[in-house]
């Protein structure tokens, strides 16, 4: 039986956007109890997951924090798009002060490889401020980069997603509820080498006990 | 942003590393060279860490102690400069993680100066500090000049650290190590290779010279 199920066993390494680490990490530990298959990270901006994936990084499953870098590698066809699937959401928040205007410098993601930077650019440009703010901005390199920058007291503001203000220690100042429709997709990409092991897994992810735990750290389950 | 600005701004900041650095470089090689005191093998292995460190862990402790609430960063930030995420973090991650270079090819070119001629000047009256700037840093110099030469170049391509210090703002702490990343996750090719380009050509020419500086040294010895 054991050597059965070490033959079987598979690695998938998993491409999945930085917001979603922790969440992701508990979900696999619980995944790897019943599961013969190991489960192995890559936590990245998804900009930056997308483009390791487009240079043939060996990525079995891509998460990412937006549509956006999901349809650039759907229409080079490195993922499968029956198996993509959307199942979380998210909202932004501005930590730290609220007062963008009093705030010397805004830690954002990068809006050109950080989803969550380039929601709070849409969010900037929806409310009319942007044009005033962006010399303050601090682009990084991920949401969390921007969760830490704040805490550590070298940014005053910063836009990061609700469920990364509660893992951190930073004060939530303003939660924006009219902000840009925020969307996770899921997809099993084409060049997968544990192809069967990344869509046992990603069932997983769709199911009940997973949906608990992408709860408990905040995000929306649709 | 301009590939000018990146490279002008990298190129700045460097020469203000190697200008701050020097003098400090120059006084440990010489007490590593030619003195005895308690704690010299602590300082002289503290001195080399940079060299051998993951250059991110030295950006840690750079952004750790220069952040606002750090050590250093909480006073200066209480007097109205800021080190993290400006210039200015950018010339302290390049001095640090340079320093080990110069030192350590000073320190060899102090070395090589005979001592007999120190002793010379002394016993003809010359002070310690006249020996010093009238014997041995004249004929030292080469080696000392090769030095400040090849720290100078590491410096215009440190990233570890700096991407940590000063992070990556596009026209205010982008270099040209930093501007090849980003123009690389973005799939900007064309714009990495003419950053590259640069890096090669003054990598390049800094190493040569440095070289050179050490051939006529050993020329004029024998």
């Amino acid at each position: 039986m054991i050597l059965h199920a070490l033959l079987l066993a598979a690695e998938v390494h998993v491409f999945a956007a930085a917001s979603l680490s922790d969440a992701l990490k508990q979900i696999a530990a619980s995944y790897e109890r019943q599961s013969s298959d190991r489960i192995v990270f890559n936590f990245g901006s998804s900009g930056m997951l997308a483009r390791q994936i487009e240079e043939d990084a060996p990525a079995d499953l891509f998460v990412s924090a937006d549509e956006a870098r999901m349809n650039s590698l759907a229409q080079k066809g490195l993922v499968d798009p029956k198996t993509r699937v959307s199942i979380l959401s998210n909202s932004l928040v501005i930590i730290g002060t609220a007062d963008l205007e009093k705030a010397d410098r805004i830690a954002i993601g990068d809006p050109a490889t950080v989803p969550a930077g380039t929601y709070a650019r849409d969010y900037l440009r929806k409310i009319g401020v942007w044009d005033r703010v962006q010399p303050k901005l601090i682009p990084l390199e991920n949401v969390r980069a921007v969760l830490a920058a704040v805490e550590s007291g070298n940014a005053d503001a910063g836009f990061v997603y609700r469920t990364d203000a509660m893992i951190g220690h930073a004060r939530v100042a303003k939660e924006i509820t009219n902000g840009p429709a925020i969307s996770y997709p899921f997809a099993v990409t084409t060049h997968a080498e544990s192809r069967d092991a990344a869509r046992r897994f990603l069932n997983y992810l769709k199911s009940k006990r997973a949906a608990a735990v992408f709860r408990r750290y905040g995000f929306i389950v649709r | 942003m301009s590939d000018f600005s990146v490279v002008s701004l990298t190129v700045r900041t460097a020469t203000l590393a190697a200008i701050l650095m020097a003098p400090f470089g120059i006084a440990i090689a010489w007490l590593l060279a030619r003195r005895q005191w308690p704690g010299k093998s602590i300082i002289e292995t503290v001195v080399a860490l940079p060299l051998v460190m993951p250059p991110v862990a030295t950006g840690l402790i750079l952004l750790k102690t220069f952040g606002r609430r750090g050590p250093i960063g909480k006073p200066l930030h209480a007097l109205g400069i800021d080190i993290v995420f400006t210039w200015r973090g950018i010339v302290i991650a390049m001095a640090v993680m340079s320093f080990p270079l110069l030192v350590r090819a000073s320190r060899i070119a102090f070395e090589e100066v005979p001592l007999r001629l120190e002793q010379i000047a002394r016993t003809l009256g010359a002070s310690p500090m006249r020996v010093f700037f009238t014997v041995t840093l004249p004929l030292a110099k080469r080696g000392v000049i090769g030095g400040i030469l090849l720290a100078f170049a590491r410096s215009l391509g440190e990233f570890g650290a700096t991407i940590l210090v000063a992070g990556n703002i596009p026209g205010r702490t982008t270099t040209v190590a930093t501007a090849i990343y980003s123009s690389v996750q973005l799939g900007e090719d064309d714009a990495a290779y003419r950053l590259l380009l640069f890096a090669v050509v003054v990598a390049f020419a800094a190493v040569w010279t440095a070289e050179a500086l050490n051939r006529r040294r050993y020329r004029l010895r024998t």
